[in-house]
């Protein structure tokens, strides 16, 4: 059995108590009486043992499906919606990430309820709230904002319910807010900006002056900090100026005269959702693209579809994932596939990043052997080779986060497009462990098991 | 970026936010001012008209259609719902017309997402407004600097109607004493019909006028809602010069503090609300006796 207590003091009486019951009753009591005394090892913690003691567990998901980030919102929840579908049915993809699956989650169908979190951290932490109360949610997802992942980071920790995060690009989530309760996979701001970074200085050469779009919370701040900061002291570029804009700004003008005026040669724009679209196509109407040069260094699911490839034509984007890579890995083939087949499109990295979180959950659980929490959480900080789209991947124990690739994509002009989906070329895909931070360099301190 | 091009940039640039701004805000004081009812619907009637303007594209691909359609269309939902639902909330209390009203955007925007989905929409500013033009210290988008002109002359329009027509001097009347309006013979109940109709066009060819600036999405009239209350508070509730000037004022704050340091355009917005009201608690141009 593996050891479930993290302090030692603690660890030493229960284990004095577990020993001295064991024997006691292997002498006294019938086989029944044994295991109950055992159970008390595992005090009810969460929405454990109630959660799990039925056919089925539940999840309790979180995403915008109305604001600035609801197309963004929806994809992710059908990465989800597919991820259930295939764990459920024991699908071969999902067994190609968690080869201990049979159906469903130890056996157990998962069931699943959705809210509208308009990413809003508010409305996120009272639909999760509900979730657990009233459903005894084992697990709950969301994001797609990281003011969002951060409030529900703190609401897991406090409920001792795993969080596995939805899509959050901030250093925070897994930095300085991380928490023993959450888990992330997919990239963010520190791992974009030295994925990116180089392939900048690469086809743009040094000293360059560059005016950034910030939205005004915790993903923006880190991603721009991050980004800047590589290209300042690697490359001797400038930040000319920094726009600092609330989320869903309904118009975009006073930030581009600001950087009209500011003699940047590039637009490195960190908005997001709906955001860095109408910020991209007013930048356009202003002529500042495309005589400056366009930069996501945090990919917006969707982007090129609603801004048109003619914009993000030779424009250079860090991202999780992009449906061509289907060509380098099998498990993105199938997971191409299979989305398309259900859904009608290619999926963007949205889908893909909720789909892996929910596989990698899985194959979380089926190695610890249990719901309990401390115990999954065990199992993710157990170092492990995981299968991925994105090949071989690890969580890493001391801050939560995937060590995983970030992908480098550049718009491809409309003439080179081979489908009406074809927006990126795959550039590069960086290996994840070179571009993250220490663990502690961002101040992460997990917390408590129990 | 303290500089005088940058200054003379935002200056402009501060206009013809706040002319688009002014124009929506009219609407809203408008309906207000006859109806006493806050309209909490008016971000997605102005949402609706940049829809409706987007399908008309569509079908015609002519942005004049566009815009009268959508002015139009907003015309008959306006209407219809001043006659089956609105009306019904005259005499009771505010907190129910702010309820059926944020009821009724809701409903607005959520079917609008059911048939466009959340992914935004483009419609094109006409080929001889489209491309950009230079003011000398700055290049301005053509379409942004016809914005100003069409804005102008909507205005223009709104006030001939309120001022230089017996319907307006109804209008005006039933702002300040509607009850007297009443007993004098005049059927107020029709003429409410036709401000929220003149309210909900207003708005609606705001969202079509406006809908190659932004990109469609179901939720654009959100964010435009908060910053037209905003105005018309700043200008007074119930007043059409008070919505021109409050929207100029609004988008100048924006434009202006942006200059200085981006992330508190908004926040001085609010501060410069806060600021009218200790002052002159009724708006800028708000007058004693109307609620």
């Amino acid at each position: 059995m593996q050891d479930r207590n993290s302090g030692s003091f603690t660890a030493g009486r229960r284990r004095f108590m577990q020993a001295g019951l064991g024997v006691a009753g292997g002498l006294a009591l019938p086989a029944g009486f044994v295991s109950e005394a055992l159970a008390a090892d595992q005090p009810p913690i969460g929405t454990w043992p109630n959660g799990a003691s039925g056919n089925s567990v539940f999840i309790g998901i979180s995403v915008p499906r109305t604001g600035t980030y609801a197309v963004q919102g929806e994809d992710e929840l059908k990465g989800y919606q597919l991820a259930i579908e295939h764990i459920n049915s024991g699908h071969p993809l999902i067994k190609q990430i968690s080869p201990k699956t049979t159906k469903g989650v130890l056996g157990k169908e998962l069931k699943y309820g959705v809210a509208d979190s308009a990413a809003k951290p508010n409305d996120a932490v009272q639909a999760q709230q509900r979730f657990i109360t009233e459903n005894k949610a084992i697990m709950i997802t969301g994001g797609t904002s990281s003011a969002v992942a951060v409030a529900l980071n703190k609401l897991a920790q406090r409920e001792k319910v795993l969080f596995v995060c939805g899509i959050s690009g901030s250093n925070d989530t897994t930095g300085k807010d991380c928490v023993r309760y959450g888990v992330r996979q997919n990239f963010y701001g520190e791992t974009a900006a030295n994925a990116i970074g180089p392939a900048l200085l690469k086809a743009y050469g040094k000293n360059k002056k560059a005016a950034f779009m910030t939205p005004d919370y915790t993903y923006g701040h880190t991603v721009t900090k991050s980004v800047n900061e590589f290209l300042t002291k690697n490359g001797g570029w400038q930040m000319v100026t920094n726009q600092v804009s609330p989320l869903g700004a309904p118009d975009y003008s006073s930030y581009l005269t600001n950087i009209a005026n500011s003699g940047a040669e590039f637009l490195i724009n960190v908005n997001w959702g709906h955001d860095a679209v109408l910020s991209t196509q007013q930048a356009k109407q202003f002529g500042l693209l495309p005589k400056m040069k366009l930069v996501i260094p945090y990919q917006i699911p969707f982007l090129a579809r609603e801004v048109g490839p003619e914009t993000t034509e030779g424009v250079f984007a860090a991202t999780d994932f992009w449906w061509t890579l289907e060509d380098k890995y099998p498990i993105a083939k199938m997971f191409v596939e299979e989305f398309e087949k259900k859904y009608g499109y290619k999926p963007e990295w949205g889908a893909e990043n909720a789909y892996m979180e929910f596989a990698l959950w899985a194959e979380a659980v089926e190695h610890a052997g249990s719901f309990y929490p401390p115990d999954v959480i065990k199992s993710y900080e157990t170092p492990r080779k995981l299968n991925s789209m994105v090949g071989e991947v690890q969580w890493r124990a001391a801050d939560h986060q995937l060590v995983r690739p970030v992908v480098i994509v550049k718009g491809k002009a409309p003439k080179d497009m081979k489908s009406k989906e074809d927006y990126w070329e795959v550039v590069e895909v960086v290996p994840g462990a070179g571009l993250m931070q220490k663990p502690d360099a961002f101040g992460c301190n997990l917390g408590s098991y129990t | 970026m303290l500089t005088w091009s940058n200054f003379l940039s935002q200056l402009f640039n501060g206009l013809a936010q706040g002319a688009l701004l002014a124009l929506i805000s009219s609407g809203l004081t408008i309906i207000y001012g006859t109806l006493g009812v806050l309209n909490l619907a008016h971000g997605a009637m102005f949402m609706l008209g940049g829809y409706a303007g987007y399908v008309a594209y569509q079908a015609t691909g002519s942005f004049v259609v566009a815009v009268i359609a959508g002015t139009l269309f907003m015309l008959v939902v306006g209407v219809v719902m001043e006659r089956v639902i609105i009306r019904h909330f005259y005499g009771r209390p505010h907190e129910d017309q702010l309820l059926v009203t944020f009821g009724l955007a809701i409903v607005f925007v959520e079917v609008v997402r059911l048939f466009f989905s959340s992914q935004s929409l483009t419609v094109p500013a006409p080929a001889a407004l489209s491309g950009i033009t230079s003011l000398g210290v700055m290049f301005y988008p053509t379409y942004r600097l016809a914005v100003v002109g069409i804005v102008a002359v909507a205005l223009l329009v709104l006030f001939v109607v309120l001022y230089r027509t017996r319907l307006g001097m109804i209008v005006r009347a039933g702002i300040e004493d509607a009850v007297m309006v009443d007993s004098l013979g005049i059927d107020v109940y029709r003429v409410f019909m036709v401000v929220f109709g003149i309210g909900a066009m207003a708005a609606g060819f705001a969202g079509i006028v406006n809908a190659p600036v932004v990109s469609l999405t179901p939720d654009v009239g959100e964010a435009i809602l908060v910053q037209t209350f905003v105005v018309v508070v700043i200008g007074g509730v119930g007043s059409f010069p008070g919505a021109v000037v409050g929207g100029l004022i609004a988008g100048e704050i924006i434009s202006l503090t942006s200059m200085v340091n981006p992330g508190y355009a908004y926040v001085m917005l609010f501060a410069a609300m806060t600021l009218v009201l200790l002052v002159r608690p009724r708006g800028l141009f708000g007058a004693r006796g109307r609620e």
